[in-house]
């Protein structure tokens, strides 16, 4: 069971979240003018990595917030939770 | 004479306490501080037990966690426990012990035949012979799993209590053998939170069977000075009969804490099981090593023990394992034993070593104590059917690769063997290491961990008593630094026994012609022998998980414990490659089995981890003697029987009740939501799909949600309650994901948009008023509201009092009848809902539940969500195209309606269908077909979502999603049911009453 630092919150156990699912997915501001490709790829393309990815986790049982995560999808560890609106570690400068 | 094989003297048992138990029926005794097994064979019984697949007669190997053959069924009735380890299970006054898995009985088993046909029953027989014919299976599945079968499950509920602890720690110590307590020692004495985990009843681990000497005293008496420090001290706790089962994320662990299975029957008070689960700073691994069989033919029979198993029974438990011993060795640490026994008083023949010479200290002092060394010489074969007679010794040659020279036979009834050790990984490589192959030490050793975690001692791959002394100690004070604690090293002294290399064997040589030489097993538990190996690798199977599957090598109660590391060995060695190459099964959870019990602990029956969520009318229901249904996590009333009424009269007559008077039905349950802030409509034009800018103050309206991907994802009616201000309904079991999708919306793509939602479902208790004579109740009952129809149209709502309760009344409808929804604050749900069953003694009131619900709204066609929809279904497939805005330029899902695949005209769409026979009821779920005489497989062209018999119709009723079905109004679908039976329907309105829909606005 994960140990998760709830940005808001501090470390809870993985119980009192969700996942729900890749994070930095962002909603396209004109959905209308998108081809039927590009809204397919905002509706159900997601990545699958081994190892970094970034996700978003609801602290569902505390602080009822999202915020988002990264996290290593074969040792498990995450590597840092940051505010939604923040940017990501490793992003700045970029 | 009872207990003839009881030693004189020595050993941890309780001499004073005699106890009496039976085995197959049959009173022994046995004394306290005995397992059942040590026990057994102080009776000098053996043969405890019947293989799996050849029945073959079979004793006990070892003393501990990997014992393979020595399973019981212990107890009867209610408290029967399967398949128990004997050598685990610590013997009670009147113990109550059967063997598994024989028949009639263990002396003589019928299904030993089995055992003359092995050679026709190799790895796969049963997936190869009984595949065909195929419908065949399920009859020879009853046999197999007869002759097959382990202990038997109980049948009455569990009378014990099971709990669970949380706990937090600094160190946890997995196994309290030396390596353990020295490194609990001393990060205890740094002021460590420590707790000490063992699966045994004592501390001390293989070391209670050692004769060795620590800090100058007996290890036992070492063991109890250290096991008494750490007792004393405030911040540890010491958890013996506790087994570390798993090895979870994050340094979080599960223990299952054994309380009361050491005590008679009728002294078993409170939990019997605790389980606890423990996060962890620093986690140290003193999980200890496990002796090796060797596999050799007919290595199986009762009386062939792992040497370090007979070193236990001897000195810990004061047991004679036989009367006449061969050890059986490829390393030093056997010779042990033969001293062992030796002092013991049992007569050692010889000592067979496979290795060409043995020129350690203990090689000869066993030497000197006139024990016959026979170097350079392996076990071929034994001899003696239900306990061992004699062994037959031939010589190896130098390569290892045959054996030559005379068959030279030893007559004995103890053959103790030693193939090495395996240090116990399983934790570490379910923490996410990868064990690595020594192939000097010839062993898995732990992987490089990937958690705060570090083995010591035998778990690490090191045996010898000073060596885990100062591994335990060092990992001791590593962890309690980790910790920011400063720990001083301490390690115990103890003296230094030499030992030269272990001779690695897999399959010995054997004189027989391969394939036709008798059994050699590698997993006892699953009879999975040399042969079955060799054969898996002749049909191609080359992975080690493969080939586990294939022949059963490793499954079962002891999960590989004793024979995999040998059957990997044995894999390497046929494919002609490393065992570093061949690799491990993977270690999973649980390390022993876990009962059940622990795992529910206090979540039984009614007390469920889920909760149970009742209106506040719920006593009244009760009272009444409703029947209520599971909707989500509430409890709903279903319907209410009178006497002697079945499910189907007393939703007819509630129904009945509600079309042509008044009902009442408990709507408390409805998700509502507060929707607030300056942005709040704009907000909802982009969660609805349709228009909320200029609602008025005051009124509602119906609304869909859609999923990003344009389906139904929940519906009901928003009110305006202010400029800024909306109640919005969700489904009953759409509550609390519509709150999480919003929340979502506004926390992480619209952060700018001023807008709180509040979950208020519990705040409110409401109550539906429905029928033509609604208004005349619910207009008696509240103050301070014009009822009539012109000032308090349809879709309104208005706030107003009863008594001195303020109340609010939504003119909302999901019935096709003139309905009012009444709600005020939860604490007076109960008053209102009797206020208006008084109003309504005049009209004969009805109360009703979710089955009469169901059944009027789907006279008027209206759908549930999730019932009528399956979140692959559009608003305009419902034929609701009318809740979708035209002029909004955004909502969510709206892009999707115009994908090609929700244009597509053969999108199975909502309709209506009617029986020919009018009263028969399509069972809900039915797959549609347009001819059911079509060749097989069959083209379905939908199901059947919602399906009643509607009294007030006075036909049966349905409704189902059918491919095009809006453009095949009044044509023929079939219903083939799994009884054969075909039901005849036409295509129709989904909506059945009230065509004009003039009811609602009366």
């Amino acid at each position: 069971m994960f140990l998760i630092e709830c940005p808001w919150c501090g470390v809870r156990d993985e119980t009192e979240f969700n996942c729900v699912g890749e994070a930095h997915i962002v909603r396209p501001l004109e959905p209308e003018k998108l081809s039927d490709e590009e809204w397919a790829d905002y509706l159900f393309m997601r990545k699958n990595p081994k190892g970094m990815h970034r996700e978003q986790w609801l602290h569902v049982a505390g602080c009822r917030r999202y915020f988002n995560a990264e996290r290593d999808t074969v040792t498990y560890r995450i590597s840092a939770t940051y505010r939604i609106g923040e940017q990501a570690p490793g992003e700045a400068g970029k | 004479m009872s207990q003839r094989f009881r030693t004189g003297q020595g050993g941890r048992i309780d001499r004073e306490q005699e106890i009496e138990f039976t085995f197959n029926g049959k009173p022994y005794t046995g004394m306290i501080g005995d397992t059942l097994c040590s026990a057994l064979l102080a009776n000098g019984v053996h043969l405890v037990g019947r293989s799996w697949k050849y029945h073959r007669p079979r004793g006990v190997v070892s003393a501990g966690a990997e014992e393979p053959n020595a399973l019981f069924q212990l107890e009867k009735g209610n408290r029967t426990i399967p398949n128990a380890r004997g050598t685990q299970v610590e013997l009670y006054p009147d113990l109550d012990a059967s063997s598994v898995n024989c028949w009639p009985n263990l002396d003589f088993d019928l299904l030993s035949v089995n055992s003359w046909f092995s050679r026709l029953m190799p790895a796969g027989f049963y997936y190869k012979t009984f595949m065909w014919p195929k419908s065949m299976w399920l009859k020879y599945e009853h046999f197999i799993r007869k002759a097959s079968g382990l202990g038997v499950a109980p049948r009455e509920p569990d009378p014990d209590r099971y709990e669970h602890s949380h706990r937090h720690c600094d160190v946890l110590v997995v196994g309290g053998g030396v390596a353990g307590l020295s490194a609990a020692l001393v990060a205890a004495r740094a002021g460590a939170r420590v707790v000490v985990a063992d699966e045994q009843s004592e501390f001390g681990g293989l070391t209670l069977a050692s004769r060795a000497q620590i800090d100058g005293v007996e290890a036992a008496r070492w063991i109890d000075d250290a096991v008494a420090e750490l007792r004393g001290m405030t911040e540890v706790t010491l958890l013996p009969r506790s087994t570390v089962f798993g090895y979870h994320d994050y340094n979080f662990l599960t223990i299952n804490q054994r309380l009361t299975d050491h005590l008679p029957l009728t002294e078993r008070f409170g939990g019997r099981e605790k389980l606890w689960q423990v996060r962890a700073h620093q986690v140290v691994l003193a999980t200890g090593a496990a002796e090796r069989p060797l596999i050799f033919a007919n290595n199986d029979r009762p009386g062939i023990m792992l040497a370090s198993a007979v070193s236990t029974y001897t000195n810990r438990y004061a047991v004679k394992p036989g009367s006449r011993a061969v050890v059986f060795t490829n390393n030093d640490s056997a010779y042990q034993s033969a001293l062992d026994l030796n002092a013991a008083g049992v007569e050692v023949t010889a000592v067979v070593d496979a290795r060409s010479d043995s020129t350690s200290e203990i090689a000869n002092t066993v030497r000197n104590s006139g024990i016959e060394v026979l170097n350079g010489s392996v076990v071929v074969d034994t001899a003696g059917r239900k306990h061992l007679r004699s062994v037959q010794v031939m010589r190896l040659s130098a390569d290892g690769s045959s054996v030559s020279g005379n068959r030279k036979s030893f007559d004995c009834d103890l053959l103790a063997i030693s193939g090495g050790w395996s240090p116990v990984v399983h934790l570490n490589a379910q923490s996410g290491a990868s064990p690595v192959w020594d192939d000097e030490a010839a062993m898995f050793c732990p992987g490089e961990p990937t958690q705060a975690q570090v083995s010591a001692g035998g778990a690490n791959g090191t045996l010898d008593l000073p060596g885990c002394l100062r591994e335990g100690a060092a990992a001791g004070a590593n962890a309690a630094n980790a910790c920011g604690l400063e720990a001083k090293l301490a390690v115990p002294a103890a003296e230094q026994v030499d030992s030269e290399a272990i001779l690695p064997l897999w399959a010995l040589p054997s004189p027989y012609t391969r394939g036709r030489g008798p059994k050699a097993f590698i997993d006892l538990q699953n009879d999975v022998g040399v042969a079955d190996i060799e054969l898996a690798v002749r049909e191609g199977f080359q992975s080690v998980e493969h080939v586990k599957r294939y022949t059963a090598m490793g499954f079962g109660t002891d999960q590989g414990k004793l024979g995999n590391i040998n059957g990997m060995g044995i894999l390497a060695q046929t494919m002609g490659q490393t065992i570093a190459a061949t690799g491990t099964t993977t270690y999973r959870p649980n390390y022993t089995p876990v009962s059940f019990g622990a795992f529910a602990g206090q979540n039984l029956g009614e007390h469920l981890f889920d909760p149970a969520r009742k209106t506040a009318m719920h006593g009244w229901h009760e009272e009444n003697g409703a029947s209520f249904e599971d909707v989500g996590q509430w409890k709903r009333p279903w319907y209410y029987p009178r006497k002697g009424e079945s499910l189907d009269d007393a939703v007819n007559r509630e129904c009945l009740a509600v079309r042509e008077s008044v009902g009442i039905l408990d709507a408390s349950t409805l998700g509502k939501i507060e929707v607030r802030g300056p942005d709040a409509a704009r907000f909802l034009e982009m969660i609805y799909t349709n228009n909320w800018m200029k609602l008025e103050i005051g009124k509602g309206r119906y609304g869909f949600m859609l999923g990003e991907d344009g389906m139904v994802m929940d519906d009901g009616v928003t009110i305006r309650i202010g400029e800024d201000h909306f109640l919005m309904h969700t489904t009953t079991g759409g509550a609390a994901g519509v709150l999480a999708w919003m929340e979502r919306w506004l926390q992480t793509e619209w952060p700018e948009m001023e807008v709180f939602l509040t979950s208020v479902t519990d705040h409110w208790a409401t109550a539906a008023v429905v029928g033509p004579k609604s208004r005349d109740v619910v207009s008696s009952v509240c103050d301070g509201i014009d009822f009539l129809a012109a000032a308090f149209p349809f879709m309104a709502s208005k706030t107003g009092s009863i008594g001195d309760i303020e109340c609010r009344v939504n003119r909302i409808s999901f019935s096709g009848e003139l309905a009012y929804e009444v709600n005020v604050p939860a604490n007076y749900g109960r008053f209102m809902w009797e206020k208006l069953m008084q109003a309504g003694e005049p009209y004969d009131i009805t109360p009703y539940g979710t089955e009469t619900m169901h059944v009027l709204r789907a006279e008027k066609g209206y759908v549930i969500v999730g019932q009528d929809t399956d979140g692959s279904v559009t608003v305009d497939d419902l034929g609701l195209g009318w809740a979708l805005s035209k002029t909004k330029q955004d909502f969510i899902g709206k892009r999707s309606l115009n994908r090609p695949d929700t244009l597509r005209k053969d999108r199975k769409q909502l309709v209506g269908l009617l029986t020919d026979d009018p009263a028969t009821v399509i069972p809900e779920g039915a797959q549609l077909v347009n001819d059911p005489q079509a060749p097989l497989p069959m083209p379905m062209v939908g199901h059947v979502s919602s399906s009643y018999y509607s009294a007030c119709c006075g036909h049966s009723i349905a409704m189902a999603l059918v491919k095009g079905g809006h453009q095949r109004m009044g044509e023929t679908v079939h219903a083939p049911l799994a009884n054969g039976r075909v039901i005849k329907a036409t295509i129709t309105t989904p909506v059945f009453y009230d065509k004009e829909g003039s009811k609602p606005n009366a």
